[in-house]
């Protein structure tokens, strides 16, 4: 018999449904697995029992009142760049450690509506700048296949948590890989919304022309439920696209014979594990024995140019974002001297090293007399990037890539070489800065560690992604979904 | 390199970071190399092409202006490091 964690969400609801068991059960046994592994993968920086337990028998009580929806008493890890009303939200920095929000994001009231239940809040990069984890002030999150190794990021506690047992899916952001990245690396699925998707209210900011919410879990058909249940419109978020949202659970299952996959070569190119090139030349020909027509003669030139672009754009946004921590209306306040020296002394001691450099990268980028050589020309070839995909959608239905050009790689491995940990991002930033859709899930491992497979889609087609990764899934063998930790 | 100590200094002047020496010198290297990274950009032929601000088609989202609730003023206070009088309070801006 297995353990209730172990179960995917919507096998709980199903279990939850038939009285199998309760929610405080199902909930008790998560919070259990959390106490046996957390010290061992430090996937939250908050864990919030309490708050799981009122959840959990408030859901109990729904389910005898026959007001359950699919998300009712699934225990959820919770990214700490989501605002949670009363409970303390760091975003990975010692510049809010001790911020209690007033008041709820969009993504967790739409939780709580639906019957969720919170576990705790997930360890991250330092506002979500990293690709490791290891740039939080909280302690570096361990990949549950392999403690030496980073879970990506940087909704890298989010994802190791769903590896490990420690909630059974959770929500994380993505920037410029941020869900699909980690996801890939800790072997569960992530999803990336189309730029608009979801409400961004009460996400603490990092690239705003780039952010998005959107869900982790243990296969598909979870994450097509939990973006139905998180993914309404927002008239609190001004880039809350107003158009009509379809069920995502109505794609499921779907045969997706006929279906035109372009493969980009510029993908599968240099610095490329040959692990992760296998894994991926078997999944393409998965997707062959499914009916898809699979295409490899495609070129995306500008691809390249997706990483100055991103490390240019992301960072001038995250520099004027963050110029609001000042020591002044909340978070961290050194206050020994003048109103100068208050806001440096902060800033000095609030941020860390990453968060210093994208801030200094970007005031550069932004500063008179780089501002054209910089911000506007990656504004420019962000049009280019984005024609492209365009012209490539007329072609095809999805566009099917590696996640990550390698598996996890040894903590402390990229630390000391910023660059490098952006290379890491290299095959998930182009569709990120065109503002689509793109799923990462699990193709097998390479060396015993998890490799991702990303299905992009046009803007607003989650439902296609998600139906040919569905497909996928279930052509595989059963998926490793969790870790063996 | 693509810029120099003295810049550095000046943009984390600029950002306000209390930026120690051995900082100075290891960004001054450290977003030299990333920036040397960035310089194939400079080859893309952009001429007619518009920048892209944000990739939604939305613009002037507008909503009625209509009364409703709003958080408490006393909520809204909660995390500033000192009140007083309901409002807070900040250090002299003019000395």
């Amino acid at each position: 018999m297995s353990e209730l964690w172990e179960l995917t969400a919507h096998e709980a609801q199903d279990g939850l449904r038939a009285r199998e068991f309760s929610s405080v059960e199902l909930t008790e046994s998560v919070l259990a697995r959390v106490d046996a592994v957390e010290d061992r993968v430090n996937a939250y920086i908050t864990r919030t029992d309490e708050v799981a337990r009122e959840q959990a028998r408030e859901a109990d009580g729904r389910f005898a009142a026959g007001t359950a929806t699919p998300l009712t008493g699934i225990p959820f890890a919770v990214k700490d760049l989501i605002v949670t009303k009363g409970v303390r939200t760091t975003a990975g920095s010692r510049m809010l450690g001790d911020f209690v929000p007033p008041y709820d994001s969009h993504v967790y009231e739409q939780l709580k509506r639906a019957g969720a239940v919170m576990v705790g809040k997930a360890n991250m990069d330092e506002f979500a700048m990293g690709s490791s984890t290891e740039h939080s002030a909280y302690g570096v999150t361990r990949n549950p296949w392999d403690t030496d190794r980073v879970p990506g990021g940087s909704s890298g506690g989010s994802a190791a948590a769903v590896a490990a047992g420690e909630c059974i899916a959770a929500l994380g952001s993505d920037t410029g890989g941020s869900i699909r990245q980690p996801a890939a690396l800790c072997g569960v699925v992530g999803l990336d919304p189309t730029y608009g998707r979801v409400s961004r209210f009460g996400i603490i900011a990092f690239g705003s022309s780039l952010d998005q919410v959107g869900p982790i879990g243990r296969d598909v058909e979870d994450v097509a439920t939990i973006l139905d249940g998180i993914g309404s419109h927002d008239p609190r978020d001004s880039t809350s696209d107003p158009a009509p949202r379809p069920d995502m659970r109505h794609y499921l299952g779907r045969d997706v014979a006929g279906k035109k996959i372009g493969v980009p070569r510029e993908y599968f190119v240099d610095g490329m594990d040959d692990g992760v090139r296998t894994r991926i030349d078997e999944a393409l020909r998965h997707l062959e024995s499914l009916g898809c027509e699979v295409d490899t003669d495609l070129s995306l030139p500008m691809t390249e140019h997706a990483l100055a672009v991103y490390y240019l754009i992301a960072p001038s946004e995250a520099s004027s974002n963050l110029a609001r921590y000042d020591g002044v209306k909340y978070g961290l306040s050194e206050r020994g001297g003048s109103m100068w020296e208050n806001m440096e002394q902060t800033r000095e001691q609030g941020f860390g090293d990453e968060v210093k450099r994208r801030i200094m990268l970007g005031v550069y980028a932004l500063s008179a007399g780089y501002y054209d050589q910089f911000y506007l020309k990656a504004q420019k070839v962000r049009t280019l990037i984005t024609n492209e995909f365009r012209d490539a959608f007329t072609r095809y239905d999805a566009l099917v890539t590696p996640t990550t050009p390698g598996v996890a790689f040894p903590v402390g491995d990229k630390l000391d070489d910023p660059y490098a940990m952006y290379l890491n991002d290299i095959y998930t930033l182009p569709s990120a800065v065109a503002g689509l859709p793109a799923l990462s899930l699990p193709c097998g491992l390479s060396e015993g560690l998890p490799v991702g497979l990303q299905i992009i889609g046009d803007v607003g087609a989650e439902g296609t992604i998600l139906q040919i990764g569905h497909a996928f899934e279930g052509a595989l063998d059963e998926a490793n979904r969790l870790a063996p930790l | 390199m693509p810029i120099s100590r003295d810049q550095v200094l000046h943009i984390g002047r600029l950002a306000r970071l209390g930026l120690s020496d051995d900082e100075i010198d290891r960004l001054t290297v450290q977003l030299s190399d990333i920036l040397e990274h960035f310089e194939a950009l400079a080859a893309v032929e952009t001429d007619d092409v518009e920048p892209t601000a944000h990739p939604l088609p939305l613009q002037n989202v507008m909503r009625t202006d209509s009364v409703a609730p709003s958080l408490a003023r006393d909520d809204a206070l909660s995390n500033a490091p000192e009140v007083e009088d309901g409002l807070i309070r900040v250090r002299a801006v003019l000395e």
